[in-house]
């Protein structure tokens, strides 16, 4: 196999979108907290407790999309901890962020250690199967390359779609984005801002921990400690690649997800150099890509910036 | 005509820690009035706006809109209640467009979509109205700062204000676009709203409003018609004492210390040519925006010139130094003095030495010598009056014109050979005025070769020697104080000085 035959096959476009959907919810997630004008350093622990807890969930005998919902609400509510620190206490957020990736990351292993027995091999689940669309799956090349994935995959783009519109189209979204461009705007038009950032970084953690989730419940079928493995800082950083819109967010996260998978096939092609050096592929054009369009990005004016009543 | 007035507040008190803000006032408006809350800073006229607005709870009193009583601490309520507020500090977004700065809040927050149609047909309407033109597609940080109050007060209008409250609305203006706002509230008042403006400047309170409430030391102290005062009489009753500008006396220029013939810098100074003596002051005057920004920062070392020459003692200037311009003698004082004069959460002595920290007067064996950095911001703040100057207190909590005259000091404390003071008196009351422009005449009388940069034609007239008008990076020729007029000096600023003949020709 060489490297056109890599672009050839339908695999790695399949592998494309199956990579990207924990970065569509990681990155809309950190980006619905960002416009509100709130940093959620906490997004790697989050997701990691959102992949074990969705995970346990379905081991201990919960439906699959229950799984999902327990991490949903774990995520909100390790949102509610980040919110409630940052916004109303106005603590710095990238130190709150922080401490609460180490304390989400410890917890999900100690909760892990707790409920299941050490074992050589760890426990599996039956994830998520591809869903058979008639008519598109049996598509040939595109059917594998685009048509073959699991129910999270598909609704993660559709709440791209979707966030795109509640932030750019309606009131809600509107008030979202005072609140990250000027809070005391917002206020004096009647929006209580300390209300829309903490309602914001709950839904946006929720989403959070449904992209860890589906690291245990569709990519693989167990859950490790390690399994995150930095996907939570590559979503703050395409939350700054895309210029904090969900559209682009959308596009950003299959971009790197296109790097990860090639990367991953060209080990196979080239062998004579350590892998590792493969692994570093991805993140170096990230660096590229965020230089080539960050420059460019407005930045929600109020980001990172506490909000006090009557204060300036 | 007798009727309940649209507004009425009555025997407001609040209290913050050991200041009374406001001391037991009461205040009325009737329709289609426009009454000015005239006061120095820290009179509590901002303080009393925020209480009618519900930013704050009053300690005691009652807001009355048109007869109801309105809820204390809610803005909503006020809005819905027809009162409307332009902030001094705007509460805009930069990255939103107009349309979306006004329509923020005004719906249902859980609605599916958002009626920008009929947003935007509103919008338009009353922009028509009321005269207040505006793209409602521009990106509001695109606007100019009188574009962006006109945004302000839309988004007043728009939640179907009858009142209107202004804070401090021509602070960020120049003096055209201030002449402008005063003639669109006069009509505005004309159509029926009620305005109430916030304001510390005695000639646009006489210019725009109907009645003036003096308010002072947190107490309305005096009510006048504003036909039936004049500027002597409210400057009193604002600083509770006689003040008096002072006015600059002769003097005899020595040599030439500063000179620029052909200099231009990027695209913001083109050409220009000036001379400045010891002993002697320069007046730039121009609305802001034309350069002035630039100049200061060339006289500071901050930019060098691209073309012509620049001299300062005879020796050309090629390249832009801070350190080589203060070790030359020159002492500065920025245009805005919050981010570039002093850095708000230092300590007062760590701001008086910072420009000359590496000196050894300051610093010994690589460390900052504390002592004597203290004792010098002591005598700083005690020659210099400065109010609450406290060494160890963070700089930001002093107040404007307090840390204006400790950046004055700071720079007058060793006698600067030239003297850049840029905008000096922007934001301070009349007090603060009086003060500052005797310590810079106090400079030129030492000796120092003072470059005045202002937009206040008064200020100009009074203390410079000669002036010359900045308009588009250039400079007009220079003419002499005495023989100015503010007719043409307004003529000058608008880049049409052909016909000027020149001060130093006869």
């Amino acid at each position: 196999m060489d490297v056109i035959e890599i672009f050839a096959s339908a695999g790695l476009w399949g592998a494309v979108l199956r990579i990207a959907t924990p970065l569509i919810f990681g990155t809309l997630g950190a980006l619905l907290c960002e416009r509100s004008g709130v940093l959620n350093l906490g997004i790697e622990g989050i997701m990691t407790f959102g992949a074990m807890i969705g995970w346990l969930t379905v081991y201990s005998g919960g439906d699959l999309w229950t799984g999902i919902m327990a991490a949903a609400f774990f995520g909100a509510l390790f949102g509610l901890l980040h919110a409630v620190l940052t916004v109303p206490l106005g603590l710095s957020q990238h130190v709150t962020g922080l401490g609460i990736t180490l304390f989400a990351s410890s917890l999900s292993y100690y909760i892990f250690r707790l409920s299941v027995p050490l074992a050589s091999s760890p426990p599996t689940i039956t994830p998520f199967q591809p869903i058979f669309i008639p008519g598109l799956s049996d598509l040939p090349f595109f059917g594998p390359a685009l048509f073959s994935q699991t129910a999270p995959t598909y609704l993660g783009i559709a709440l791209a779609l979707g966030l795109a519109y509640v932030i750019f189209r309606t009131p809600l979204g509107l008030a979202i984005r005072m609140t990250g461009e000027n809070p005391h705007g917002a206020e004096a038009q009647g929006v209580n801002p300390i209300a829309v950032r903490i309602g914001a970084v709950m839904a946006g953690s929720a989403l959070m921990g449904v992209g860890g989730a589906f690291l245990t419940l569709s990519a693989f079928n167990s859950f490790f400690p390690t399994m995150v493995q930095g996907r939570g800082w590559v979503c703050i950083a395409l939350v700054v690649f895309a210029s904090w819109r969900p559209g682009r967010a959308l596009l950003g996260a299959l971009l790197f997800a296109f790097f990860d998978a090639f990367q991953l096939r060209l080990q196979n092609v080239i062998g004579a150099i350590p892998y590792q050096i493969f692994l570093m592929f991805p993140y170096l054009l990230s660096i590229a890509a965020l230089v080539v369009m960050a420059r460019r990005a407005r930045v929600p004016q109020a980001l990172m910036q506490p909000y006090r009543r009557g204060e300036r | 005509m007798t009727q309940t007035p649209v507004l009425e507040l009555i025997g407001i008190s609040k209290r913050f820690g050991d200041t009374q803000a406001n001391d037991d006032i009461s205040i009325s408006l009737d329709k289609g009035e426009v009454v000015a809350l005239l006061g120095e800073n820290g009179a509590g006229k901002t303080t009393l706006m925020s209480i009618l607005f519900g930013h704050y709870t009053p300690d005691s009193g009652v807001v009355k809109v048109a007869g109801v009583e309105l809820p204390q601490g809610k803005p909503r309520a006020a809005i819905n209640a027809g009162v409307g507020m332009v902030h001094q500090h705007f509460s805009l977004s930069a990255n939103l467009t107009v349309l979306e700065n006004v329509m923020t809040g005004t719906e249902r927050l859980f609605r599916l979509g958002s009626n920008t149609r009929a947003g935007r047909k509103k919008l338009m309407e009353i922009s028509e109205r009321f005269g207040l033109k505006v793209d409602p597609d521009a990106r509001v940080g695109d606007l100019s700062v009188g574009e962006q109050q006109r945004v302000e007060i839309l988004k007043a209008l728009y939640n179907d204000a009858q009142i209107l409250i202004l804070d401090e609305p021509t602070a960020v203006l120049t003096n055209i676009e201030a002449e402008k706002l005063y003639a669109t509230l006069r009509e505005m008042a004309a159509k029926g709203l009620s305005l109430i403006f916030i304001s510390h400047k005695l000639h646009e309170v006489l210019a725009a409003a109907d009645r003036v409430v003096v308010l002072r030391g947190g107490k309305a102290v005096a009510e006048r018609k504003a036909k039936d005062t004049d500027r002597a009489e409210l400057a009193e009753l604002m600083v509770g004492r006689r003040v008096a500008r002072p006015v600059r006396e002769a003097s005899t220029p020595g040599a030439v210390v500063l000179s620029a013939r052909g200099v231009s810098v990027g695209t913001k100074l083109t050409d220009l040519d000036f001379e400045l003596r010891a002993g002697e002051m320069l007046g730039i005057i121009g609305v802001s925006g034309n350069g002035q920004t630039t100049l200061a920062h060339l006289v500071s070392g901050l930019v060098a010139p691209d073309d012509g020459t620049f001299e300062v003692f005879g020796e050309p200037v090629t390249r832009a130094s801070v350190t080589a311009m203060i070790e030359k003698g020159v002492g500065r004082i920025p245009e805005d003095r919050n981010a570039e004069g002093a850095i708000g959460d230092m300590t007062i002595w760590e701001n008086a030495v910072l420009e000359r920290v590496f000196s050894s007067r300051f610093s010994k064996a690589g460390l900052v010598d504390r002592q004597a950095a203290r004792t010098f911001s002591s005598q700083l703040v005690e020659r210099f009056d400065v109010r609450g100057g406290d060494p160890d207190k963070r700089i930001r909590l002093l107040s404007g014109g307090n840390m204006q005259k400790l950046i004055l000091g700071r720079n007058l404390m060793d006698d600067p050979k030239i003297l850049i003071a840029a905008q000096p008196t922007r934001g301070l009351d009349e007090g603060a005025i009086a003060a500052v422009h005797a310590r810079i005449l106090q400079a030129r009388k030492a000796g120092a070769a003072v470059l005045l940069i202002s937009e206040d034609l008064d200020e100009v007239i009074s203390l410079a020697d000669r002036i010359q008008a900045i308009a588009g990076g250039r400079l007009s020729p220079p003419v002499d104080a005495d023989k100015a007029d503010p007719r043409q000096l307004g003529l000058m600023m608008a880049g049409d000085w052909d016909d000027v003949e020149p001060a130093h020709a006869h």
